[in-house]
């Protein structure tokens, strides 16, 4: 056994990629086993290796961890990024779950029928630009530091510009109200972890194309 | 100020329903303020109150929380109901988070639309059926203690708990092949607080009736 943190999830983004931000963000090296076939999936099922049936699956300190907020919760804990008390926690917890609901969205998109993808994509435009990015630009304004929480690194601050990168891909002028955000932005990119991240060749995951969704269905429809 | 958390919510379950349950097992009494119609959520929005302009809000420490689950995190760490270490975190977030899953096929059957509601209604049972419940039966079985996590009594119980009564509601003999969850629901039931909770004037709120639904959307779309 490596040690590493052993992640099984498909080849791309969906609900395993914030997990392997914050696992970068925090230094982490990992593994990846990735499905690619209904069966690969079937078999992780009759092992009984999936509490609930489902991936994402991280294996991690002799658990095999799942559900997504259970482990970023986990990982977030164990390395420090989760505020310095109850109070700090509930802010990063809040901040955290408004991102989840907008990134929710953008999951969602790749499956949205034809007919659908416009009125959707308006949506997560003006989600962000009117509902989250003004909450976070506001909190930054107001207290004038580099992080969201504590004027400490968070996973709050992973979760965010991962958001931001993820938006921006959809709606490229989405920072063009926000100017703390691009700042934020900026500063993020630019912290080691991250910036390593960010590089061609690392396990951060391209946008989901057609082949993905496509994959998506085979290994998981029934 | 009186000190106690205070709850802005519609009268009924939805969303706010776990964040009661969770506060009256830990013995917090706690204030509402319903929202009956749409002005009541636009007023709570252009007064700032809501971070994302969503509830459930909970007034709670001088702060305004929003967002469910920070809410549930929050009392849960406050009061002692949240394990003993991270590991023990671990699991109840990996238990809560499926019954989480599962509340939301039960609290939105309401709202389904006539022709998808016989199909949302099955795979409800299907999933509580053999994908949440045998889980719950196997970890208490296994372990054989009174709680699901670390023998201590946790959000986790009280989570389960307000899911296995929901699903009974939807279907009266859904725990039939789990011996294990019937025996924990009558536990967990006589606990005091909860015990009290479940009685009638509680704060405790009935199921979603259908005749309501129409006002409840009116509120939020």
């Amino acid at each position: 056994m490596s040690g590493k943190p052993r992640l099984t999830y498909l080849n791309g983004r969906g609900r395993m990629e914030p997990i392997r931000w914050l696992l970068a963000a925090a230094g982490v090296e990992f593994e990846e086993n990735f499905l690619e076939t209904k069966e690969q999936y079937e078999k992780l099922i009759k092992d009984g290796v999936l509490m609930f049936q489902q991936v994402p699956l991280v294996e991690i300190d002799g658990m095999k961890m799942v559900q997504t907020r259970a482990i970023l919760s986990y990982i977030a804990g164990k390395y420090n990024l989760y505020g310095k008390d109850l109070k700090e926690r509930a802010l990063i917890d809040m901040y955290v779950e408004g991102i989840a609901d907008l990134m929710q969205m953008i999951l969602m998109f790749p499956f949205s029928p034809p007919e659908a993808k416009e009125k959707n994509l308006d949506s997560i435009k003006e989600r962000a630009t009117n509902r989250y990015f003004p909450v976070f630009e506001k909190v930054l304004k107001q207290h004038g530091q580099d992080f969201l929480v504590g004027n400490k690194f968070s996973w709050a601050d992973v979760q965010l510009i991962e958001a931001i990168l993820a938006v921006e891909e959809k709606v490229p002028a989405v920072l063009s109200g926000f100017p703390q955000l691009q700042t934020f932005k900026i500063k993020m990119s630019n912290m080691p972890t991250i910036k390593k991240f960010l590089q061609p060749g690392s396990p951060r995951k391209p946008p989901p194309d057609d082949c993905y969704v496509e994959k998506v269905l085979k290994v998981f429809m029934k | 100020m009186s000190g106690k958390p205070k709850l802005h919510y519609f009268n009924g379950r939805g969303r706010m329903e776990p964040i009661r349950w969770l506060l009256a097992a830990a013995g917090v009494e706690f204030e509402e303020c319903f929202m009956e119609a749409k002005d009541d959520l636009i007023k709570l929005q252009k007064d700032g109150s809501l971070l994302f302009q969503q509830v459930p809000m909970v007034e709670i420490d001088g702060m305004k929380m929003v967002q469910t689950r920070a809410i549930l995190n929050y009392i849960a760490g406050k009061y002692n109901l949240y394990g003993k270490d991270l590991k023990e975190r671990a699991l109840i977030d990996m238990y809560v988070e499926a019954m989480m899953d599962l509340n939301e096929l039960l609290l939105s059957y309401p709202f389904q639309p006539a022709d998808k509601k016989e199909q949302h209604f099955a795979n409800t049972v299907d999933k509580a059926t053999n994908r949440y419940f045998p889980v719950f039966e196997k970890v208490l079985k296994d372990h054989g203690q009174d709680f699901l996590v670390g023998n201590q009594f946790s959000r986790a119980d009280v989570q389960l708990l307000e899911i296995l009564l929901m699903a009974e509601e939807c279907k009266p003999d859904i725990l039939a092949r789990f011996p294990v969850l019937q025996r924990f629901k009558a536990k967990i039931s006589n606990v005091p607080t909860i015990k009290k909770f479940l009685q009638p004037g509680s704060q405790r709120k009935p199921p979603q009736e259908e005749k309501d639904v129409p006002k409840v959307l009116k509120i939020f779309y």
